[in-house]
Order: structure tokens, then sequence, then C-alpha cells
């Protein structure tokens, strides 16, 4: 005999594994990445951003988040990817950094936003070195989800680390 | 007991402060008993406090120090400089002593103990002990059966708040009691003084007590009654007990050797303000949320313009709108003022540092050198306050070693044996100028041209001017063997000094005559959260200048522009030529190579030099709340933060010093040329 | 509730005295000089009255003697903190008329049991 609840379960098709680390997913071109939902900030829509002189191409500059000055980086480009024009579902996806001396903010650009995946520790593998787009220093590991590759990313590196140290010791 | 650690700390750092300050202004031959007794009073408070919360080491050491000072204030010890100078190393002992017991770390317990040792050597002959006495009562251990105490409380002891009921109290806790009352010295009703004791009693304490816990409950009373302790059932001699009618009165002499601690005078250094502590972060929160208010009030402020232009004038609702919103910019800039003047601290704060230094370093120096201080009062931010400290002692440790000669040199050159250093500092405009001051030698331009030449920071056959010179010094591939020397201290230059400075947004600037001395200028904004701005647009993008960088805004007429080889452009204003900045150029956001005749360009300042940037339209001025870059980001060369607009947008704001640098490094650098030939560059016009 | 005005020149210890007797249950008023302390133990009335010695303004034996004139703390306990245990600086606070004294440095048990003992 079926309970509610085990009806209901079927019906999300969820399994509600505790130990399990949930995912955002978003679209890049072809491939779908992660990022961990508990450091997704928040998520807006594309606006315009005021450019930063002699930065980066994919630092496309900073926004003004609440009062605060937040830098968004188009991934595309961090990538190497070919750029797209921004468009009605160009979104853009607020991360908290962690950074070996703080916690940063900041945002990517990305194509659109796809779901909220969980993924159970024995289900994220390493990524090995396919020469995929992605450098695999940013990969955190790879999972699979409804036959879906998802490429989960590490953002703590993905931001450059070693880009921010340098600029900091400058400043002392 | 760790929750009063933090306060404990600052209240002994500020005592040590207190210490040294009295002691470097004490007038050696005749010592002021207030001062003296102030400087007492902290270590006698540091000595406390660190005994009360386990800080033993300091506690030991202090006492040292605190009996000579009791010596000197009693009268029994001269005052003299060695015992000052000896104090002072103490203070210094102290004030390492507590920032490891803050901080972590190591003590220097060889230091320490030197120290102590010459204190204890000094004091020497007196032999004062350091000792606890214990006050006079033998304590026989024995304990017996029980003891018999005849306690009768002098006619006075109710009047120091004893009570004798309360002694019994604890006597019946240390064992069995049985007392007797002899009420048989009880006058009569009528001449009955309630104040007066004369009720004796006869106690019987029966159990295995010691006798010292007996003794212990008559502790306070010893000299107001007569007390008599026997043991039950033995004929052990009476130990000695204190039963003299003669009260104490005369051998305290010494009690009435605190005259000057009853004051009378104000206390040195000011009276006592009505103040209290608040934590800074709460300071802080508040000048965050009076930021946005800012913003917020900006942006009604705009959309109210915005609607105000489009709507009927006449209106009355509209009319009131707009006062309202005039009269809320209004309220928002006072908070804002006044919230920003919390953090502000007067500049003494950083100057005191500096006696003790010149102090020190003149005699190591074996220079003489006066101090003048002006401007004490001057405010500004903390946090900028805290971070001047560093470059300014650097300054004035430069100005002593190189600036000023010795005796001997100084009266060769006429000049007088004792040397001035003066320290000055005052509010000019939106920002905060200090100026350090000496009458020295000046800097020695040959030397310092040679040495730039020889590191190949200048040309053979450059010409620079005076002040080009002067601010070589400023340069971190100079370092002549001077600048080595042990007390400026190796690796810690100019260089950094103005580094330091910069990364404060402000300026460090030299001025000096050869013989006759220099003048060091630190120009510092006078808190790092808001900033009067001039809105400027370049290409689509707005970007903000201070407005206390800005000379001037001028139109650029062809006929003044020269170019060098192609590379840069100069521009003549009156009887100077400042290079010209293209600033979409400098911020890759165009190459355009078009016209600059009739442009706009905004003459700036930066360090001392100048430029005129190029921008393609000006816009409002206004205050503006810094918001850092680096918070999320990094520093970016040639800005010194981001503001956020009324509309919601965000402005960047540059950094006219650090633009300046950008920009040479971009072209070569730039002397005042006469014109050259234009090239390239479309000018309209080459003079001949 | 048993009242009683602490008088310290140094907060740290001003804290710590106030800490320990709150936790115990008595209502502390603090003072930082016997000049301060004065004027409050004018205005109000407390059962004990604990003070440093070494103060500015007015020290801790001016303020005993000058209590001892009032009226209303004729008998009130007083108790002064004394960094020495020698003789003649307990006696000057005898002297002015105090109750007794705690020596410094004491830890907070050693302050609840002195207090206990005095106020009962």
């Amino acid at each position: 005999m079926t309970t509610p609840a085990t009806e209901l379960n079927s019906i999300i098709g969820s399994e509600l594994d505790s130990d399990a680390d949930q995912f955002l997913t978003f679209v890049l071109g072809e491939e779908e990445y992660g990022v961990d939902i508990l450091r997704v900030q928040e998520i807006k829509g594309w606006d315009s951003v005021t450019p930063i002189p002699n930065t980066p191409e994919y630092i496309k500059g900073v926004i003004n988040l609440r009062g605060t000055i937040v830098p968004i980086v188009d991934l595309r480009q961090r990538f190497n990817m070919p750029e797209v024009e921004y468009g009605p579902i160009t979104v853009v996806i607020v991360l908290k950094i962690e950074c070996e001396d703080r916690d940063r903010i900041m945002g990517i650009v990305v194509d659109g936003v796809s779901d909220v995946y969980d993924v159970p520790p024995e289900e994220m593998k390493d990524a090995p070195d396919f020469g995929s787009v992605v450098d695999t220093e940013f990969v955190r590991g790879l999972a699979t989800v409804d036959e879906k590759m998802i490429i989960i990313l590490d953002i703590d590196h993905l931001l450059s680390g070693s880009e921010l140290q340098a600029a900091d010791s400058i400043s002392g | 007991m760790a929750q009063f650690h933090q306060t404990f700390f600052e209240e002994s750092f500020e005592g040590l402060d207190i210490m040294e300050n009295e002691l470097l202004n004490l007038d050696v031959g005749n010592a002021d008993n207030e001062s003296i007794n102030t400087i007492f009073r902290s270590a006698h408070s540091i000595k406390g406090g660190s005994g009360t919360f386990g800080f033993t080491a300091i506690a030991e050491f202090t006492h040292v120090a605190e009996t000579l000072l009791d010596e000197m204030r009693d009268g029994v010890r001269q005052v003299d400089q060695v015992s000052v100078d000896l104090l002072l190393k103490s203070v210094d002992v102290m004030r390492d002593m507590l920032t490891v017991y803050k901080d972590g770390g190591d003590m220097d317990a060889d230091n320490i103990a030197a120290v102590q040792t010459e204190l204890e050597n000094l004091l020497g002959a007196g032999g004062s002990s350091t000792s606890a006495d214990d006050s006079g009562s033998t304590t026989e251990n024995t304990a017996s059966a029980g003891w018999i105490i005849s306690f009768k409380p002098h006619v006075e002891m109710l009047r120091t708040g004893n009570d004798p009921i309360r002694m019994l109290h604890a006597l019946s806790e240390l064992g069995e009691i049985e007392v007797v009352a002899d009420i048989s010295e009880l006058p009569t009703f009528a001449d009955f003084n309630p104040e007066d004791s004369f009720i004796s009693w006869e106690i019987t304490l029966t159990g295995d007590i010691k006798k010292e816990d007996v003794t212990e409950v008559f502790d306070w009373v010893e000299d107001e009654c007569d007390l008599d302790i026997k043991p039950i059932a033995s004929e052990s001699e009476s130990p000695a007990f204190e039963s003299s009618e003669t009260t104490p009165a005369d051998v305290e002499a010494s009690s009435t050797k605190q005259p000057a601690a009853k004051q009378a005078a104000a206390k040195k250094g000011g009276g006592e303000s009505a103040s209290i502590r608040v934590g800074i972060d709460k300071v802080d929160e508040i000048i965050n949320l009076v930021g946005e208010l800012v913003i917020t009030q900006s942006m009604l402020g705009q959309i109210g313009g915005e609607i105000g232009s489009d709507a009927d004038h006449n209106s009355n609702r509209m009319e009131k709108l707009l006062e309202g919103l005039a009269q809320l910019e209004r309220n928002t800039r006072e908070i804002q003022e006044s919230v920003m003047r919390i953090r502000m601290l007067p500049i003494s704060f950083v100057f005191s540092r500096v006696p003790r230094l010149v102090h020190d370093l003149s005699g190591k120096l074996n220079k003489k050198v006066e101090l003048v201080t002006l401007g004490e009062s001057t405010e500004l931010d903390k946090t900028v306050m805290e971070k001047i400290g560093d470059p300014m002692v650097h300054l004035v440790r430069n100005a002593l070693d190189h600036g000023i000669e010795t005796p001997e040199q100084r009266l060769e050159a006429g000049k007088p044996e004792t040397g001035t250093l003066t320290l000055n500092a005052y509010h000019k405009g939106g920002s905060i100028v200090i100026e350090i001051t000496d009458d020295g030698a000046g800097v020695n331009k040959e030397r310092v041209l040679n040495k730039a030449r020889a590191n190949g920071l200048v040309g053979e056959n450059e010409v620079l001017s005076d002040d080009a010179i002067n601010d070589l010094i400023f340069n971190p591939g100079l370092s002549t063997a001077e600048t080595l020397s042990d007390v400026s201290g190796r690796g810690v230059g100019m260089d950094v000094v103005r580094k330091n400075i910069k990364s404060l947004g402000g300026s460090v600037r030299v001025d000096s005559v050869e013989g006759k001395g220099s003048v060091f200028t630190i120009q510092l904004p006078l808190t790092l959260a808001i900033l009067d701005g001039q809105l400027v647009k370049v290409a689509e993008e707005t970007f903000v200048v201070p407005l206390v960088s800005i000379i001037e805004s001028i139109q650029v007429k062809a006929e003044n522009l020269n170019g060098i080889a192609g590379k840069a452009d100069l521009y003549k204003l009156r009887d100077e030529y400042i290079p010209v900045i293209r600033a979409d150029h400098v911020f890759g956001m165009s190459n355009s190579q078009a016209s600059l005749n009739d442009r706009l360009m905004v003459v700036v300042e930066g360090d001392g030099k100048k430029a005129g940037i190029i921008v393609d339209d000006l816009l409002a001025q206004q205050q503006v709340v810094i918001k850092s870059l680096e918070t999320n980001y990094q520093r970016v060369d040639g800005l010194s933060g981001a503001t956020i607009l009324g509309d919601g947008t965000v402005a960047l704001i540059l950094d006219i010093a650090g633009i300046i640098d950008m920009f040479k490094e971009k072209s070569a650098p730039v002397p005042p040329a006469p014109k050259g030939n234009g090239t390239d560059s479309d000018i309209a016009d080459e003079a001949a | 509730m048993a009242s009683i005005l602490a008088v310290d020149d140094s907060a740290s210890m001003r804290q710590m005295v106030t800490f320990t007797l709150k936790g115990a249950g008595y209502d502390v008023t603090e003072a930082k000089d016997g000049m301060e302390a004065l004027q409050i133990a004018k205005s109000n009335s407390y059962n004990l009255v604990i003070t440093d010695i070494n103060m500015p303004n007015m020290d801790g034996i001016t303020l005993t003697k000058e209590l001892r004139s009032l009226p209303t703390y004729k008998f009130t306990p007083i108790l002064t903190l004394t960094t020495e245990s020698s003789a003649d600086k307990k006696m000057a606070g005898k002297q002015a008329g105090a109750t007794g004294w705690i020596v410094k440095p004491f830890n907070p048990d050693q302050l609840l049991a002195t207090v206990k003992k005095v106020l009962g």
C-alpha cells in the first residue's frame, strides 16, 4: 500500500538524500555546469554594468548590488568560448567566493539557469583531462544526472585567487 | 575574567602613555608633585590590575618601578635624570610585556630582568621593603580543643562600621560557641549613646580550630578592641595580641603623605570629559547606513528634479514636494557630517608619539633638537590617523637623522646649536595637511642627482627642476649611503612612506633649500568615506574626479598644444607646460586620435604633479560616498574606488596621482621642453 | 537586595567587581574617583562602600573620612582596596574610619566572601 508520502515521492522523483550536495546548474553553449547551491546568493537578470579599465576581457565590469560594488565575470569569455549577445534570458548568478583572506561576492554571466540537483558524494566523479573547454583547475568533478553530464565547478578557483592576490599585495 | 582583559589592556596602555608623557615633561630639578603622583597612580593601577587578572610578570616588574615612584612622591628620593630615564625604559618594558599578554608572543626575559635589576640597584640603598609585611600578629598554628576569647570593643569601634554581632556570627561558623556578655559598663539610659560600644563578651569556642582562623575574624578591628585569645584547658603562653589603647594615631604620619593626591588642581592633560567607549564596529555601521541614506536621498532628489521639470510649477503639491526634498538633503548632509565627526579624533594622538622619539633620538645622535607642535587639535578620521603614525614617525626620524645637523655643524653654519623640528597640522579644503619642518641641512641635491644618475633613474644630460630633484628622494631606486643608517632603518625607505600615504588617498611632497631646511607636506583626505567630486563623462561612461585635485577646467585651444615626438601632447597653461592625458586612451576605452581642439580639459594636480585630462563633458558636482572596489574585486590602478550615483549605476572615482603615473608609463618622461614638431597628431598649428 | 558602591579609577577593576557582585545578587553602582563617589553617596544610600585608595580627584582615604562625616554613612561598612598588606597602608584606612580592607590582587571568590562577611 502506498502512503501519501511515498506517492508524493514518486511524483517528485527526487530522493531526499541528506548527504547529497545541491547544485544549481546552468547552461553555457552546449554544456551544462553546476555550482554549489550554498554559494549562490541570488540570481538576477542581466543589467548594465560599469566597465573597469585595464582589466581582462572576461571581467565585464562592476554593478551596484544594494550598495556593494560587485564585479561581473563573463564565464564564456573566461573559458575562451565564443561570445554571444546578451538576451532576455541572460542571467547573472551572484556567488559567494571564499578566498584565502576573506569572502567576496562576484557575479557570473551565463546563458541561462537550468535546475537544482542533488548529487550525493559518491556520484561525483573526478574529471579526466580530456581537453574539455574548461581548464580542469576549475572543475571540482563530474556528475551525471538524468543522463546528462554536469561539470561541477570549483568557483573559488574560478575567479582566480592568484590574480586577486597579486593585486592585493600591491595595495598592501 | 577574560572579559575584563580588553578594558584592562586599553586602560593600561593609556596609563603607560600618561606615564611617558608626564615623565618627558618633568622638570627634573623642580619636579611637580602632582605629576609624580599621576605617574605613581598609573603604575599602581597597572600593578593592581595585572595582579588581579593574573598577569603576574607585569605585576612583579611594575611593583619595583612603583616602589621607586613611591619614594619620589614621598620625598624620600630625589627626582633626577637617571631615574627618569630608567623609568622611561621601564615604561617601554611594561608596554612590551602588555603587548605580549595581549597579542601573544614571547617576552624578552633578558631585557626585563636587566631593567628590573637596574631599578633594584637604584633602589638599593633605600632598601625599601618590597615585602608584604604581615601585620603584627604572630601566627601560632596551635589548634587546640578550642579557645576562650575575651573581646572588648573600644568605645568607638562601631564608628568604623564594624558590628560585634557579625564577629560573633563569624565565630559561630567556626565551631560551637557559648557567649557571655558583660554589660557592666553600660551607662544609664539617659546617658546612653547608641553610637558607642560598652559591651564586652567572653566567648568559649570549642572545636578543632586553628588560632589564625580566630584572629582572622578580628583582623579588621585589632586596634579597636581589647582581644585576648587563650586556648582552652592549657596554660600556654598567651600569644601576642594587640591590645594597645594607643590608637595608631601618630604612627601614621604616613597617612598624611597623600597630600598631592588631594588634587585641587585639575589633572594635567585636561579635565574629565563626559565620554563613553564605543566599539568601532558600531560606529562603522552607522557610517555605512548614513552612506546608504545619502545615496537614497540623492536618488529621490534626482527623481524629484526630473518630475519637477515636467510638472506644473504652480502646483502647490509639487512645490511642497521639492521643498521637502531640499530639506531632506539638508538633514541628510547634517547627519552625515555629524556622523563623520564621531570618528574624528585630534591629531594630538599621533603627535604624542613624537616627543619621546625626539628625546631618544636626539640623545642617540648627540643632536640638540627642540620640538614645536602646532595644530594638535586638528581632527582627522581615526582610521586615517592609525595609519599615518608610522609614516610620520619615519619622516621625523629622517629629519633628525639627515636633516638637523650636529651642534658643531650648526654653529659652523651660523645657526643656533639647537635645531628646531616643527609639526603643524591644519585643514585645507577637504583635506588635512601635516607639515614636518626642520631647519637643518636640507636635501643635498647634488648627491641625490648623482645617485639617481648612477642608478639610471635620470638620464646623464637630463635637466631636472629643483622640485623634481627633491622629489627623487621618494623614489625606490634611490638609497644613498645615508639612508642606510641604523636610525632610519634599512628597508623602510621614503618610497614606502609615500606608498603608505598614497594608499590612504593622500600625498606627500618635499620642499627644501640646502643649508636652510626642509618641509615635508603630507596631504590626506579628511575621511575615507566621502568625497566631493566633479562628475565627468568620458566616452559613454561617467567618472568622478575628486574636487580637491581639480585646479580648473578649460577648453583646449589648439595653439597651446604641442606634441613631443608623436608620443605625448603638452599644453601650455599660462607659463608652464602640462601633459595632456586622453582619459579614453588611458582607460582603454578608445584609441581615437580625434582632434583635441575645443575639447574640455580638466586641469588636475596629484602628488605635486600637474596634468590636463581630456573629458567629453562636465556634469554635476556632488558629494559621493566612496565604495570600495577591493572588497569584492581588487585595487585597480588609476582608480581610488567607486560610487553609486543617484540613478543606481556605478561610477568610478579617479585616482589623479595614479592616472598621472599610469600615463607616464605609457609615454616617455615629459620634461618642460620647447615646442617640438607635430607629427601624426593632428595639431592644427605648429609654432616655430 | 543590598546595594554596594564600588569606587576605583581602573575601569577593568570596576567591571570585575561589579560583575562579581551583581552575579551574587547585589545592586552595584560604580564611581571612578572619590569625588564622584561622594556625590553619588550623598544622593543615594548604600549598604556597603568598597573603595580603592589611589585615585585622582579624591583618594580613598579622604573619601572614607568624608563619608564618615555624613550622618547616613556613620556606620556603613567601608572597605578599602589595598595592594599592599603592609600594616601602615591598612591602618591608614582604618584611621580614616574604614571598617576593614581587601588586599589586591583578590579573586572574585575572596571578594564575595568578604562582602558576605560584612553584609551578613
